[in-house]
């Protein structure tokens, strides 16, 4: 028992204690960002890597969390009876009723989870009773975050267009540009990605968990054994959804801008080449995969700023080919070959 | 001995973080070091990269010249990646990280607004050099481009004095185009000027079609084009097959300069007006030297542009307000600023003490069959920067809330 507890109880000293002793805070600022991606990720882990849900859309779950966040936060500036400062550019004269009950830090924060859960419920509902899957249903996702950003750009006056939104100043009263604000959020970020993997980890393993793996194995077979795969996929797509949600909403305070093109295709697609690059069929292989690719990104575009795009690239192929199954594929290949 | 995979990913995620955070070691003392942020990858790389190199060759051009307080400039070259939050991400670390005296960025408004707070929170200075739609002043930027009412209004100005009476609005669909056309009706309604229609597209759309029926059936005197980017290429080629000529109907453009003029195709767009506050032709001393400079640097093929132009005299500006003030302290940088005039390339630039633009000639030009532009028309004198419009009686209410 203790022993199986083991590693995670590592991680979790070095991620709560070691790194912000150890790190500035511009780099525990990048760390907290590369956390942010990691919790969307251990959602794409779940959906995909177990549930076989290709999801090439979570940058919409993402978003509908950031923007709700960012709402909250800009409402908050301009107090009551006041408007975003982008709203005053775009020539908005009148707080859009949309808006007006994200000034409650409550609604915004359980928007920020529920907008996205009650998003991939309807979607879910709808495409897995048609029994869309596969390409199908990854090019439906992708077409919806392509969507989201059109819609984004277009309602200037409503979200801030194509810059979003960003000059925040302060968080439930705590200065923002403050290096302790800063760290006291990178441990939350830290906090909440250990509980979701933790309590995703338990779901995996329970019964539930099996389900999941047996449908993405054999969706059919499960039906004729009398279970309603379609609830078992939406649940799990509406779960991987909330943590995408609710790490849109602590991204945004971390690092102080949400705008489209953070939720665009491309992003999204940016996260599950980061968790096929960890290992897909493990959720530490998720975790992981972001915060590799993340940092990657950063050290890459520091050292080679004409150039680093194609590394980024490099890696994804060099790990692909050398390594199908990702980083963990490795590490656990080099486990067996020492323990045989 | 076994060592478990989430282990062994912590120790791994660590080590690879703290090797990045490995403090840049300290300007020595006979170096100054400068950051450069443009996107040098995605849709804007193809116009922000001449930014930076015409920045290059300034701090190149400064350090043969002895550099700056008997300091050599260095620069630190960052990519911004067309992509908003990487130019706030970059920036946090030009200043924190490599503790850079300035920096030199940006091109989108979007970058721009994504980097203020940055800019702000950490009290450094970010020079700007790109036309942009104004309502903004931040104490800790300086735009080296023009404002709305040295570039936009001298257009319309323009437009008026040759008659054109009915226009018609098209631009891409963000905020510069949009505040842009704001002021563009408002003027229209002070001068006896009819809007025909008002049309917004996507970032990087390229059908053009409808569009340009609609233009073409509205039949205006002129069009004011805010496209940006890769727009323009399809907006020009279907505005040309659908039959419209510069004569009947010129199209002024304020974001088509000598280098977006080759990827449009000169064939497209020869004859149609732009305004800017400088061209590769503009006729002064500095001018000459500075294309000349460029040439010879980058190859005899390439053009030199508006916001290179802005880019380059950013860095001499700056250097001109370190060597006044004696330090690269911000503090002392930014008092030792306001009133500094040089000849540049454009002629006189003044920056403004209290906005912190700059007082530019604007001039109004005539693409030509050669890809370059020809002036017609100029404003005499530096127009002092008014970014909130604050001079012009019809503009009252647009810079509302400032």
């Amino acid at each position: 028992m203790i022993k199986r507890h083991l590693p995670f109880a590592t991680v979790a000293v070095i991620a709560l204690v070691a790194a912000p002793l150890l790190l500035e805070p511009f780099r525990l600022g990048l760390l907290a960002k590369y956390l942010c991606y990691a919790i969307v990720a251990l959602g794409i882990g779940l959906a995909w890597g177990q549930g076989g849900m290709l999801t090439l859309g979570q940058g919409v779950f993402f978003g509908l969390g950031g923007y709700s966040m960012a709402m909250y936060l800009k409402l908050n500036e301009a107090g009551p009876g006041g408007l975003p400062d982008f709203m005053v550019w775009s020539g908005v004269e009148k707080l859009p009723a949309l808006w007006a009950p994200f000034a409650s830090p409550v609604f915004a924060v359980g928007m920020a989870v529920l907008g996205p859960v009650l998003l991939a419920v309807l979607l879910g509902t709808l495409v897995f009773r048609q029994r869309v899957r596969g390409a199908y249903f990854a090019i439906l996702t992708q077409a919806l975050a392509a969507a989201m950003v059109i819609l984004l750009v277009g309602q200037q006056g409503l979200t801030g267009g194509t810059n979003g939104m960003t000059n925040f100043f302060e968080l439930f009263g705590q200065d923002l540009a403050d290096d302790s604000t800063q760290r006291g959020l990178y441990l939350v970020v830290a906090s909440v990605l250990g509980i979701l993997y933790l309590a995703t980890r338990q779901l995996v393993h329970s019964r539930y968990g099996r389900l999941l793996v047996a449908v993405r194995d054999g969706e059919d077979r499960v039906r004729f054994l009398g279970y309603d795969p379609a609830l078992v996929k939406t649940v799990t797509f509406a779960a991987s959804a909330g943590m995408a949600g609710l790490a849109g909403a602590l991204f945004v305070p971390v690092v102080g801008i949400i705008s489209p093109a953070l939720l665009g295709v491309v992003p999204s697609l940016e996260l599950v080449v980061a968790v096929a690059v960890g290992g897909r069929h493990a959720l530490a292989g998720a975790v992981l995969g972001a915060v590799v690719m993340g940092y990657a990104k950063t050290a890459f575009s520091e050292q080679f700023a004409d150039g680093w795009l194609y590394l980024q690239g490099a890696l994804f192929i060099l790990v692909m080919t050398l390594a199908p199954k990702g980083i963990v594929g490795v590490v656990g290949r080099l486990r067996r070959a020492r323990t045989t | 001995m076994r060592i478990s995979r989430p282990i062994v990913a912590a120790l791994l995620a660590l080590a690879l973080a703290a090797c990045g955070s490995g403090a840049e070691p300290a300007a020595s003392s006979s170096e100054i070091k400068v950051g450069l942020l443009h996107s040098l990858s995605g849709t804007m790389a193809i116009s922000e990269v001449t930014v930076r190199d015409a920045e290059l060759l300034a701090i190149e051009e400064i350090n043969k010249a002895g550099g700056v307080l008997g300091k050599k400039l260095v620069p630190v070259v960052e990519d911004g990646a067309s992509d908003w939050p990487t130019f706030a991400e970059k920036a946090t670390k030009l200043i924190r990280q490599d503790k850079v005296a300035t920096v030199f960025g940006g091109w989108t408004s979007a970058s721009r607004k994504a980097m203020l707070p940055v800019f702000e929170r950490y009290k450094a200075l970010l020079w700007y050099p790109v036309q942009y739609e104004g309502l903004e002043s931040s104490p800790y930027i300086f735009y080296t481009g023009a404002t709305t009412n040295q570039q936009i209004i001298p257009g319309l100005d323009y437009l008026k004095e040759q008659g054109k009476k009915k226009l018609f609005l098209v631009g891409s669909d963000y905020v510069f185009p949009r505040t842009a056309n704001k002021i563009i009706k408002a003027y229209a309604a002070a001068n006896g000027m009819e809007i025909l229609g008002e049309e917004y597209t996507p970032l990087g759309h390229t059908e053009y079609s409808t569009l340009v029926n609609k233009v073409v059936q509205a039949k205006p005197d002129a069009v004011f084009n805010t496209l940006n980017g890769d727009s323009n290429v399809a907006f020009f080629k279907q505005l040309k097959s659908a039959g419209a000529t510069a004569e009947a109907m010129p199209v002024l453009s304020v974001s088509i300069a000598e280098e977006e003029v080759t990827g449009i195709g000169v064939d497209n767009i020869a004859g149609h007006p732009v305004a800017w506050n400088y061209y590769q032709t503009t006729e002064t001393p500095a001018n000459e030297a500075f294309v000349k400079a460029y040439k010879a640097k980058y190859g005899a093929n390439k053009v030199t542009s508006d916001p290179m132009e802005a880019g380059y005299n950013a860095v001499y500006l700056w250097a001109e307000a370190v060597k006044k003030a004696g330090s690269t302290d911000v503090a002392a940088v930014k008092k030792a600023a306001p009133g500094i005039a040089l000849e540049r390339p454009e002629g006189l630039v003044i920056i403004d003490g209290e906005n912190q633009h700059m007082y530019k000639t604007a001039r109004i030009g005539i693409i030509q069959p050669d890809g370059l532009i020809k002036q017609v028309w100029d404003s005499g004198k530096p127009i002092k920067p008014d970014p909130y419009l604050k001079g012009y009686p019809w503009a009252a209410g647009l810079a509302a809330g400032q």
